[in-house]
């Protein structure tokens, strides 16, 4: 791709700047980092949910040939400043601090917990070793149900906690009560929503390497949050954020939970500086589904109030959440759910109380859509049941209560985190689902159903609107530097994990010093380049990295100018940016390079600087984010549903998406149907299933089935644009909003095709059996 | 445990004698033993195919076969794809163009299951549903299939399905 004048690159189907490594195996993920002299390590896990370790005896293993060591808590302890690993994000709802040790102490809260690191010279061995420890636990009641859960007589999930109910949290405004008196019609509905885990290709893993040379702890991890990573390590370790460094290889798909730490990200660098030698740990696909944060069950309990037209008048009910045994990214993800929940519509009083219950479960923590996804089902769900009960069209009860465009901004009574009102900045939703139905065909659909009916087929069209919440700060930084050479080097705390986030800075800082973004090198998820980051989650990067690295361009491309001018002897206002050098207009000949600039910033000893300006052609930018950008969107999905085995097939699938201006619509376009397709998953495949006793039933991509190419649906996507006006770029995120419409959208479909057989869902996932036994159920009627 | 054995093999037409504990997995093997980490393991039994090599021409998971076992055999894998004078492969080249990898960590195996596709297929235009079918084994958790089926019609469907846009 050729350069061009400054800022024309906004809105290009650039190519990537990392698919040429990646399709030629040149990728250097976690596992491809060769520390020499670095031994592996294996962990061994709680075989139960709930126990109280008695005896643990690791003497045999230890004895193994080419075992370095066996280490337990006791081991790691004295290394550490404290007890616990301080997680928890603040919350004023949180009741107990039940942040996760290194390795569990005594008591073990889910089946996966880590009890022991093995360390030898190669995984095999001590895989071998893993088998020769020796356990004694006396097993505890398990809690597997939230809401038996928080029941007074439930046994307790964890004995350091009075009882199951860790936090309570809500969200309140408007007038409820007068609402619900003054309501036309009340209908109450329960839901009970399954989620699973984020399941990257590339499980976790962790290369730690002490240097007591430099007294320097470097650690490889496969994170989204490097930073937040060096400061646990730091803090945990008693080291300085100087003496800590974290990168992030090339990271194979992120989705969440990778944005957590997990204790293995502790226990493995205190390993490497117990035992002064590197140590490697990767994470096997069984340990994924065992260890890895995940999501867990959400239970809705809500009733909506609604005049005699269809328009919303109030909602409340209760939220209650399965968090697994700890609460490692606080109580973010329910609090998503419900002011989600809320989407592009007109709620003029809502009152939801979220009820977190401790379970014996790997400790839940967002995926993909962070709770999003569930508001926006249990939204939809109303609405369809508002229409049918009013006998209302689908359409017509969305139309008559999204907001309309001209009340933008429109702020709702709901404080964020960061203490601002909720506040939706730009978009039109009344448009958008016009453009959707119009472009899945829904005014013909009744026709082409009758029709397929006469032939014995059950289709289906579905729809959902939803917005999300993107951008979230409070910041991400970013520098923008030409070197001597003329290498332009970007550097972000922002991180990658498959988005293209190297694609888009590198499109948007060529774009502004007008040169090729292949040409561009970016460093991102690197703690020595990026003193200060925040990293991947809540669709951000985009919005936060990007208007940064844009202001960091801007300020090189203003010096380049200025300094070019003295170079040139000519006025700055005579100066253009083009093909990455500063020419005087009308004069292309009367040129000096970014290379020839950055030369002549960069000094000779002794000689002084163009106009004494300060040296080096570089700028650096942190963006502080002005209130969340909010997304939103339109999907359609036409389906067909065989009655009989309970098979769903996705015939097609319509999105209308606004997250603002597109930096780059191809990777925007890769962003929604990933996501969609995890959307998928989640409505009709995955589904984490445990025993009474809390053990986990779906421990392999054999029992837990991610969608696949074949049952996977061409996504048809159509784009507005909106730009919002709380960044210079005018974006906002879209990694997520993929995820958050395809449950409620699909749902709504498989209602609509088995109409026939008075069929409604309200539980997700949706597996043949489930839908089996709900038209058995509605046949019945 | 360890028993050791001796093998030789040919990886990307170069071949390698080693001595080998015979519990040692080929993709193991090509990562740790010969260092071409393109390979890339992602569930270790046999269901994400991440880690998908061509053994004589047909697609293996490299997880699921011993390095034993390859001995005496023709392996192909993602390091050996594009041409001596580093020219893409044409399936590298569509899935660039088309946005089929993000991350980038099951595409190693996706090339390689197109590419075998593509050789059982010579001189018939394929079609998205034998494609997506094709593909089915090759879990992709970033791109919703879409831009890695887009590449697969533009490399191997009938002219009217190549270029297809999203």
């Amino acid at each position: 791709m050729a350069g061009g004048t400054a800022g024309t690159l906004i809105g290009a189907r650039t190519p990537r700047v990392e698919d040429a490594r990646l399709l030629r195996g040149g990728g250097r993920f976690l596992d491809d980092i060769v520390v020499p002299g670095a031994l592996e390590a294996v962990f061994f896990r709680s075989p139960v949910a709930h126990g109280l370790i008695r005896k643990i005896d690791v003497a045999a293993a230890r004895a193994l040939p080419d075992v370095r060591a066996v280490l337990t808590y006791d081991d790691l302890r004295p290394l550490l400043t404290s007890d616990r690993i301080s997680l928890a994000l603040p919350a004023a709802g949180i009741r107990f601090n039940v942040d996760p040790f290194v390795l569990a102490r005594k008591e073990v809260c889910y089946a996966g917990e880590p009890i022991a690191l093995i360390v030898a010279t190669s995984r095999r061995v001590a895989e071998d070793a893993a088998g020769l420890i020796e356990i004694d636990i006396e097993p505890l009641p398990a809690v597997g149900d939230p809401v038996a859960g928080l029941d007074p007589g439930s046994p307790k999930a964890r004995l350091d906690c009075p009882d199951n109910f860790v936090a309570k949290t809500g969200v309140d405004y408007g007038d409820i009560d007068h609402a619900f008196a003054a309501a036309a019609h009340v209908l109450r509905e329960r839901f009970r929503l399954g989620k699973g885990g984020g399941f990257s290709i590339e499980p976790r893993g962790v290369v730690a390497r002490y240097d007591p040379l430099e007294d320097r702890l470097t650690v490889w991890d496969s994170t989204q949050m490097p930073h937040r990573a060096r400061a646990v390590l730091a803090t945990c370790l008693g080291l300085s954020e100087q003496q800590t460094r974290v990168v992030a290889p090339d990271v194979g798909g992120g989705f969440g939970p990778k944005a957590v730490f997990h204790p293995e990200e502790l226990a493995i660098p205190a390993a490497a500086m117990l035992l002064k030698q590197p140590v490697k740990w990767v994470e096997d696909r069984f340990e994924s589904f065992t260890a890895t944060v995940a999501e867990r069950d959400q239970d809705w309990d809500m009733e909506a109030a609604f005049d005699a037209e269809g328009r919303l008048l109030g909602i409340r009910g209760r939220l209650c959440y399965d968090h697994g045994a700890s609460t490692p990214y606080g109580i973010a993800l329910p609090f998503n759910a419900s002011t989600n929940m809320i989407g592009p519509y007109i709620l003029p009083a809502f009152r939801v109380s979220i009820e977190l219950c401790l379970t014996n479960k790997t400790p839940a923590a967002p995926t993909r859509g962070a709770g999003r996804p569930q508001g926006a089902y249990v939204m939809e769900r109303l609405l369809d049941a508002m229409a049918r009960k009013l006998g209302v069209p689908r359409d017509e009860i969305r139309r008559r209560n999204l907001i309309p465009a001209d009340r933008m901004p429109y702020p709702i009574p709901v404080k964020q985190r960061d203490g601002s009102l909720m506040t939706y900045d730009s978009g039109d939703y009344p448009e958008c689902q016009r453009r959707a139905l119009a472009a899945a065909g829904w005014r013909d659909f009744p026709a082409r159903q009758a029709a397929a009916l006469r032939e014995g087929r059950h289709i289906g069209l579905g729809l959902c609107n939803y917005v999300e919440g993107t951008g979230r700060g409070p910041f991400e930084s970013a520098s923008v530097r030409v070197n001597p050479s003329g290498q332009i080097v970007v550097t972000t705390g922002a991180t990658a994990q498959g988005q293209g986030v190297h694609t888009m800075l590198a499109q948007i800082v060529g774009g502004e010093l007008g040169v090729a973004p292949e040409t561009i090198l970016v460093q991102s998820g690197d703690t020595q380049t990026s003193p200060l980051g925040l990293g991947a989650f809540a669709s951000r990067q985009a919005v936060t990295a990007g208007n940064a690295a844009k202001a960091a361009a801007v300020l090189v491309a203003r010096k380049a100018k200025a300094a070019a001018a003295h170079l040139l002897e000519a006025s700055p206002d005579d100066l253009e940016l083009v093909d990455g050098a500063v020419r005087v207009r009308g004069v292309p000949g009367h040129r000096k390079t970014l290379t020839e600039i950055a030369r002549s910033l960069a000094g000779a000893a002794g000689f002084s600087l163009p106009g004494g300006m300060a040296p080096g052609l570089a700028a650096a930018s942190d963006f502080l984010t002005a209130g969340l950008t909010y997304t939103n969107g339109t999907h359609l999905a036409e389906v067909e549903v065989d009655h009989e085995t309970g098979a769903v097939k996705i015939l097609r699938y319509v999105v209308v998406h606004d997250c603002g201006t597109m930096i780059n619509p191809m990777m925007v376009e890769g962003q929604i149907a990933g996501g969609v397709v995890h959307g998928i998953g989640m409505t009709l495949f995955e589904w984490m299933r445990y025993d009474e006793m809390a053990q986990p039933l779906t421990a392999t991509f054999v029992d837990y089935l991610l969608p696949t190419s074949d049952v996977a649906p061409r996504i048809e996507i159509h784009h507005m644009e909106s730009p919002t006006p709380l960044n210079p770029l005018g974006v906002k995120g879209a990694a997520e909003s993929g995820v958050i419409g395809a449950p409620a959208t699909i749902v709504s479909a498989i209602e609509d095709a088995l109409a026939p057989f008075n069929v409604v869902i309200r539980d997700l996932p949706l597996t043949p059996a489930k839908l089996r036994a709900l038209v058995r159920a509605g046949t019945k009627r | 445990m360890s028993d050791p054995r001796e093998i030789a093999l040919v990886v990307n037409d170069v071949r390698h004698a080693r001595v080998v504990e015979s519990r040692v997995n080929l993709a193991d093997f090509l990562r740790h033993e010969l260092g071409l980490f393109g390979t890339h393991v992602g569930c270790e039994h046999g269901v994400c195919g991440a880690c998908t090599v061509l053994v004589d021409g047909a697609s293996v998971r490299s997880c699921l076969m011993l390095a034993v076992q390859a001995g005496g055999k023709n392996v192909e894998t993602i390091e050996g794809v594009a041409a001596a004078d580093g020219a893409s492969h044409p399936v590298q080249a569509a899935l660039a163009k088309h946005h089929g990898l993000q991350c980038g960590y099951c595409t190693p195996g996706v090339v390689m299951t197109l590419i075998e596709l593509g050789r059982e297929n010579i001189g018939k235009p394929l079609g998205e549903a034998e494609i997506r079918h094709a593909l089915s084994g090759n879990l992709c958790r970033c791109t919703g299939y879409q831009g890695i089926v887009d590449a697969g019609l533009d490399v191997f469907g009938a002219p009217a399905d190549k270029g297809s846009e999203t």
